[in-house]
Formats: C-alpha cells, sequence, structure tokens
C-alpha cells in the first residue's frame, strides 16, 4: 500500500515537474525549431509553422549577409582571452593567499569583492571617453582588458575557495619526504589545483560569453561579438524571424553545452563560495 | 611555514592582482567624480566648473524619479517571482521522480542565454502583437491581441529578466536543500510533524541564509539591467522602462551630455553601495565560519 502511494506521488510529481521544465525551456525550444524553417513560414501561426518544410536557408544566409563568423570568432576571443589573462593575474594572487595567509588576507579579499559591486554605469563615461582617445573603440584588445578586469574578483575568489580545500599537510608530507619547491608545485599541488582552476575557466568563459554591458557599449562592428551582433536585429528593418532564430540558436548553443557541465561550479562562483 | 622569505614573495604574487584591481576602481571612478562637477557636453567645446548644477539638474529632471521607481520595480519584480518562483521550483526537483536529470537541465537553460538573445527572442517570437505566439493565441481564442511592450513595459521586461534569473536561485535554493538533514527531518516526522510544520521549522530555517544570498546578488545584478531593455524598448515608451542605467547611459552617450551623465553614474554607485554594504558583511560573515 504505502510503495504504492509513494509510486503514484513519484508519477504526479515527474509529470508536473516535466510540464513546468519544459514550460521554462519552451522560448530555446521555439528558437531552435524556429531556425530551421523559411523565412515566410517562420511568421505563420505557430501549428502551421511546425508543419512548413525544414531547411537550412537561414543558417546560410545570416553568414553571407553579414559575416556571421567573424562575429562568432570575436565571441570567443573576447571569453577566452579575458579568462586566460585573469586566470594568469589571480593563479599566483590566490595562490599566495591560500598558502601564505597573512593578517590582512581577509580584508584584501573583501575589498577586492567590493570593486564587483560597483555598477558599470558609474564608469561608463570615463571609459568611453579613454576608449575614444585611445582609439580603442571597437577593438578586441581593449574590450578583453575590461572584461578581464570585472571578472577577475571573481577568478581570484574561485580559485581561491578551491585552493584553500588542499590539505596543506600534504605539502609538509612531501617536504619531509625531500621534495624541492620545485617539484612540490609541479607534482603535488598543481594535479591537485587542476579540477578548480578548470572550473573557474569554465564559469568566467560563460560570464565573458554572455557579458551584455561593454560589449554593447565599446564595439559596433569589426570587434563587435555575439551579443552585440543579435542586438542588431532590434531594430524594425531587422526583423527577419528565421535568422534572428538561427543566428541566436548558434550563438547560446555553445554556451548551453558548456553551462551544462558547470551547474555546480556556478553555484560556487556566483555566490562567491557562500554556497556551495 | 610562513617564513620572511615565503611572505616576500607571496606579496609579489598578489601585487599585480591587487595593483589592477586598485587602477580599475580608483581611476574611472575618480574621473566620473570629476567630469560629474563640471559642464562639459560633447558637442560644445570647452569645460567649466558647474559646482553640483549637475547633481540638482539630475536629480530634479522627472526622468530621474521614473528611473528610480522603474529601478526599485524592476528588481522587486524579479526578485518577487524569482525567490518564490525559485523556492517552489527547488522544492519540486528535490522529490524523487523519473528523469530529474533532463528536468535540471531545461530549467536551468536559460541562466546561459545571452540577454540579448533572450530579449529579442521574447520579444519578437511572443511578444511582438502581429507574429508573436501570444497574439497567435490570443486570436485564436477570438480575443485581441496584446502589445506586450508598448503597453506594459515594464511588466514584460520584469517577466524577460525574470526567466533569465529563475534557473539561478533555483539552482542555489536546490544546492541548499540537499545538504538538509535527513535525519533531522525523519526524526520530526516520527515524532508527528506534519509535513507543513517540518517545512515551516526545519526546510525554511535551513533555507535562509541561501535565499539572502540569492536576494542579494541578484539586487547587484538587477541593478544594472541594461541589454534587455536598449533592445526591447529603448526606455520608452517615454520613460516607462527607463531604469537608473538606462538613464545615465541616454544622457551621457546620447545626449553627450558628460557631465550630467557623470553626476547619474556616481548616484547609482552609491544606491549599488547601499546594497553591497548588507551583502559583504554576509559574505564577510561566512569567510569566518
Amino acid at each position: 500500500m504505502a510503495r504504492k502511494t509513494t509510486q503514484t506521488r513519484k508519477a504526479v510529481v515527474t509529470a508536473l515537474a516535466w510540464a513546468i521544465g519544459f514550460l521554462i525551456f519552451f522560448p530555446i525550444l521555439w528558437t531552435i525549431l524556429m531556425s530551421f524553417k523559411s523565412e515566410g513560414d517562420a511568421i505563420k501561426a505557430p501549428l502551421d509553422m511546425l508543419a512548413a518544410p525544414w531547411s537550412l536557408e537561414s543558417y546560410g544566409e545570416v553568414q553571407t549577409r553579414s559575416n556571421y563568423a567573424l562575429h562568432f570568432w570575436n565571441s570567443v576571443i573576447l571569453s577566452f582571452g579575458s579568462t586566460l589573462l585573469a586566470l594568469v593575474i589571480a593563479i599566483p594572487a590566490a595562490w599566495a593567499m591560500a598558502f601564505v595567509p597573512g593578517k590582512r588576507t581577509k580584508d584584501l579579499l573583501m575589498w577586492m569583492l567590493s570593486t564587483k559591486m560597483m555598477p558599470a554605469v558609474g564608469v561608463l563615461v570615463p571609459m568611453y571617453l579613454m576608449f575614444r582617445d585611445l582609439g580603442l573603440l571597437d577593438s578586441r584588445s581593449g574590450l578583453v582588458v575590461v572584461l578581464t578586469l570585472i571578472n577577475l574578483p571573481i577568478v581570484i575568489w574561485m580559485l581561491y575557495t578551491y585552493f584553500k580545500e588542499i590539505p596543506g599537510e600534504i605539502l609538509e608530507a612531501a617536504r619531509m619526504d625531500g621534495a624541492s619547491l620545485r617539484s612540490e608545485i609541479l607534482y603535488v599541488l598543481t594535479p591537485m589545483a587542476i579540477p578548480g582552476i578548470a572550473s573557474t575557466m569554465l564559469l568566467n568563459i560563460i560570464l565573458g560569453w554572455n557579458e551584455a554591458f561593454w560589449t554593447l557599449q565599446l564595439t559596433t562592428s569589426d570587434a563587435a561579438p555575439l551579443t552585440q551582433f543579435i542586438a542588431s536585429y532590434s531594430s524594425p528593418e531587422g526583423l527577419f524571424y528565421a535568422k534572428l532564430s538561427a543566428a541566436s540558436t548558434m550563438a547560446i548553443a555553445p554556451i548551453l553545452i558548456l553551462g551544462w557541465f558547470s551547474q555546480k561550479q556556478l553555484v560556487r562562483g556566483l555566490t562567491f563560495g557562500a554556497v556551495k | 611555514m610562513a617564513t620572511a622569505h615565503s611572505r616576500t614573495a607571496a606579496r609579489l604574487m598578489v601585487s599585480p592582482a591587487v595593483i589592477l584591481l586598485f587602477l580599475w576602481m580608483i581611476v574611472p571612478l575618480g574621473m566620473t567624480i570629476y567630469f560629474s562637477f563640471l559642464r562639459y557636453n560633447l558637442l560644445t567645446p570647452g569645460t567649466s566648473f558647474a559646482g553640483f548644477d549637475n547633481y540638482y539638474y539630475f536629480l530634479t529632471q522627472a526622468a530621474f524619479w521614473d528611473a528610480l521607481r522603474n529601478t526599485i520595480t524592476l528588481v522587486v519584480g524579479v526578485l518577487l517571482i524569482t525567490v518564490f518562483g525559485g523556492i517552489g521550483l527547488a522544492l519540486l526537483l528535490d522529490q524523487p521522480m523519473w528523469g530529474q536529470g533532463i528536468v535540471r537541465v531545461m530549467v536551468i537553460a536559460p541562466f546561459f542565454v545571452m540577454p540579448t538573445v533572450s530579449a529579442l527572442v521574447w520579444k519578437n517570437m511572443f511578444m511582438n502583437p502581429v507574429n508573436g505566439m501570444f497574439a497567435h493565441i490570443a486570436k485564436g481564442l477570438g480575443l485581441q491581441p496584446y502589445d506586450f511592450l508598448s503597453q506594459a513595459p515594464l511588466a514584460s521586461i520584469i517577466l524577460i529578466v525574470a526567466w533569465s534569473w529563475l534557473p539561478f536561485s533555483t539552482l542555489i535554493l536546490l544546492t541548499a536543500l540537499q545538504s538538509l538533514d535527513r535525519e533531522q527531518q525523519e526524526a520530526a516526522e516520527m515524532d508527528g510533524a506534519s509535513p507543513l510544520a517540518r517545512f515551516w521549522y526545519l526546510t525554511i530555517p535551513h533555507l535562509t541564509r541561501s535565499i539572502t544570498v540569492v536576494i542579494l546578488i541578484q539586487t547587484i545584478f538587477l541593478l544594472s539591467v541594461f541589454a534587455e531593455i536598449l533592445v526591447t524598448t529603448n526606455g520608452g515608451p517615454g520613460t516607462a522602462s527607463t531604469n537608473l542605467p538606462y538613464l545615465v547611459y541616454a544622457q551621457s552617450l546620447l545626449s553627450f551630455d558628460v557631465g550630467g551623465g557623470s553626476a547619474g553614474g556616481i548616484i547609482a554607485v552609491i544606491l549599488a553601495n547601499i546594497v553591497a554594504f548588507f551583502l559583504m558583511r554576509m559574505i564577510g560573515k561566512n569567510l569566518e565560519a
């Protein structure tokens, strides 16, 4: 009897959860479906649109009309570039704070975090004028630096919480066995730190890919990543549903896949280690 | 372990990050403060000292109060949806079911969609009064299609932003739920506590900290919502969906009023700092534990 009620309960919970999950996912699913229709079919009533023949023409047109590949490549450079640059700066810093903590380490960490609290709009004017005067508007290099700086506090924090979990006794054991500092770092610490570094990297690529304040303000065409390119579809003249869908599908697919791998790290990174 | 030698090394390792963040924080912000006291328009040559005129101008224009009200409505609206929705969804996803992994993936997906894409997908494919899905459904039911973004612009933007953030609160609250003490739950059940009593006296207190974290972190991000407004309504009609970041953007880069825009930027910084103050205390407490 008890078993039967749990089974019924499980079935009800399953149905409800699938229904809600489907509803939440629906806009993404719909965009993907629409991207495989022709422009004329895309604006038909929902059921007629579904019944229309499938085609790949939108994907081809997005590329020929606007050099989609360039913007995709810009997104790749900006998100990977800013992540790698941030890691180069953050790994030594997080390392030192985790393994050689001083009296002020905690204050330093809190201060770094506080820089993240500054709203971007508070420095919009000087950043825009500096970029204009230095000829950096619509250049990838300038934007890589900005994205590095805005994500640096999160990178340092995430790495710090991961490094903190590496037990210090292991270092002492290695030292007792006569390991030099170099081999200690190379053979003992690095293998233990790699998972943390990888998750940090993953989360920051996602954040960089989707960043939509500075990318919209500081780029127009040559350096425009996908956020800016997609925004160009907001004008009434650019109202092409199928092409917008194709461009959107390609813009979100890579990051959806990366994101699904990083669910756990996402919680940790975005709450600055407050929820694990 | 920490010798004088390793201390020096540690300082050297930390300093690049500290110097960069310090410059990043102090240089542009200093410039914004400086500009905010200048009469400085990109269309007219020259600048002159303006005292508090820019602040006076920014704070007394009707658009500022609209923007402030819209900013608060946006933050509170999205928080209400995502916190209550997130608690409900997390409780549901925590139950035993078939295909939990797939449901989880579907629920989390919107968080990874870039803001410009989510805003345009909602604007065109769903809310468009002619070709959008809602219009098609309304017509199918014999109703008049509703022009969401011009008749209820702020509510529509709240819906779009809440859709993007619901996964975040759900994920965090689900993570917190999964660390709930099962034995305690079972003990309460054996002592005859009703499901409602267990939820109220065990689950909710356990979630309080995570809910606070969700509220504070989301507030930081929601105070700077920008892309969604830019691609859907451009802050309009009128100022109906203009929030503070959008107003600052419009004033400085569309009207070229560097001084006024800078004053607005400083006001936005002050508002964000009030929230940040509470968030920092919360995270700082956690660091000690």
